[in-house]
């Protein structure tokens, strides 16, 4: 489903992604974590070109986004993304937020669009909210119309950039819930995460990174029970 | 005592100063709305990608909130006009323009200012849902920045109506120099002005306590 071939990302002069090769398969959930400042964040924005690709290729679905003939907002409309700080649009209620890519992306019309929201807000437990401005909503809630927002445009992927780090803790549980029922409908996810729980009961493969690289990958068992790696070691030791 | 005020020159100047006003309230206006398309056009500029659109705008921005409006009417009028196209244009249109000019640089740091407050997280939702640059600005940056435009754009609005009495020097029959016809005749320069002040105050002060309520009410 998705192939990364030898990406490398600079800022200015500094390297942030020095070579990643990464495989995620169909349905398949990829965690990934790593201590800040590891590159994590950055190596999920370049999988719908948030971030400008230095070199290597980026390859979803049999289309190659690091190809500069390719239709990047046509990828990008297959490419779900959930953001740390949600990024919900506050001048529109909770159902234009959700409808506003259906209708100018996709051209369908109001009603279509509408139609098709209101079972993805029940997904996410979400009915009443729907005529609701982000506003009034608590962080957990405006995450979980982020999530509704994304799956309208029907993506192939969601990547989820720490979903869950700008949330209260008791507003963490509702979040994971959603992504895990998403997870065993079969959507290919790829996570960013510190939820070390979620990593470990949801995630298929679990991708250890740290100074741009990914050190270590594998099931959460190996990566969590037996690392390795002696910085996946001492990553794990600090935060378990 | 109805008489007395009758007689005064506070009294007899209105008539004269309200015909002014209606020249200051008309270029105003016209001045303002084209400055606001000149101001969407390079506030949008300077946050161009493109260094020659930017530095463009940048240049414009600068040359004009560099220099005295005082100066940029004479120069459109007369200087202009007269130096380089070969023609007059008559004191209306060049009012319009300087105002418009002037305006116009303000009004586009408005802009920009306001475009670029806008979380980039914003953006970057839209662009990740598939929509292209010109639909993330109009559906999602525009209509917020926008919100956060109108208490500065009041602003500009009571500066520019305060300028326009610059255009007495080409004559153009505003407030300020309907009044100084006014006194010029009758010698009473301290009613006379005391009339022309208050008239702007009845406009400028209104305005000012309006756009302190939106202010809160938009919570900006």
């Amino acid at each position: 489903m998705i192939t990364v071939k030898d990406l490398h990302k600079y800022f200015g002069k500094n390297e942030v992604l020095k070579g990643i090769n990464a495989h995620v398969n169909e349905s398949e959930v990829v965690c990934v974590i790593g201590p800040s400042g590891s590159g994590k964040s950055t190596f999920l924005r370049c999988l719908n070109l948030l971030e400008e690709v230095t070199s290597g290729e980026i390859e979803i679905d049999g289309d190659v986004l690091t190809d500069p003939k390719v239709d990047i907002n046509a990828v990008r409309s297959q490419v779900g993304m959930v953001f740390q700080h949600f990024n919900l649009f506050p001048h529109m209620s909770v159902l234009d937020n959700i409808t506003l890519a259906p209708i100018k992306v996709k051209g369908l019309s109001k009603e279509e669009a509408e139609e098709a929201a209101r079972p993805l807000l029940d997904k996410v437990g979400l009915s009443d909210k729907a005529d609701a401005y982000p506003e009034s909503l608590s962080g957990g809630q405006k995450q979980r119309v982020a999530i509704a927002r994304s799956l309208a445009m029907d993506p192939k992927v969601m990547l989820f950039d720490e979903p869950t780090s700008a949330l209260d803790p008791e507003l963490v549980g509702d979040v994971l819930q959603v992504m895990k029922d998403l997870a065993k409908e079969g959507m290919t996810m790829v996570v960013v995460t510190h939820e070390m729980g979620f990593a470990k009961e949801v995630g298929d493969r679990v991708l250890f990174m740290d100074e741009g690289i990914i050190m270590e990958e594998g099931s959460p068992t190996q990566i969590f029970d037996m690392p390795q790696h002696e910085r996946t070691q001492s990553f794990l030791s600090k935060i378990l | 005592m109805i008489e007395a005020i009758q007689e005064s020159h506070y009294y007899n100047s209105l008539p004269f100063l309200l015909k002014g006003l209606r020249w200051t309230a008309f270029i105003t206006f016209a001045g303002l709305f084209i400055g606001f398309i000149l101001g969407a056009i390079f506030g949008l500029g300077r946050l161009s990608k493109s260094k020659i659109i930017s530095t463009l705008s940048t240049v414009y921005v600068e040359v004009v909130r560099g220099t005295p409006m005082l100066a940029q009417i004479l120069f459109i009028y007369a200087g202009l006009t007269k130096g380089i196209i070969g023609f007059n244009i008559d004191a209306v249109t060049a009012s319009i323009t300087a105002i418009a000019i002037n305006a116009g640089a303000y009004i586009a740091e408005i802009v920009r200012g306001a475009v670029y407050s806008i979380e980039k997280g914003q953006h970057e939702a839209g662009r990740a849902m598939g929509l292209t640059q010109r639909q993330t600005m109009r559906y999602i940056i525009w209509p917020q920045a926008f919100k956060r435009m109108i208490p500065p754009l009041g602003n500009q609005f009571v500066i520019s109506l305060k300028d326009t009495s610059l255009l007495s020097v080409i004559a153009i029959p505003e407030i300020v120099y309907q009044g100084k016809q006014y006194y010029n005749i009758t010698y009473s320069p301290f009613q006379t002005l005391v009339m022309v002040c208050l008239l702007y105050l009845v406009i400028t002060i209104p305005t000012s306590l309006y756009l302190r309520r939106l202010e809160r009410k938009l919570d900006v």
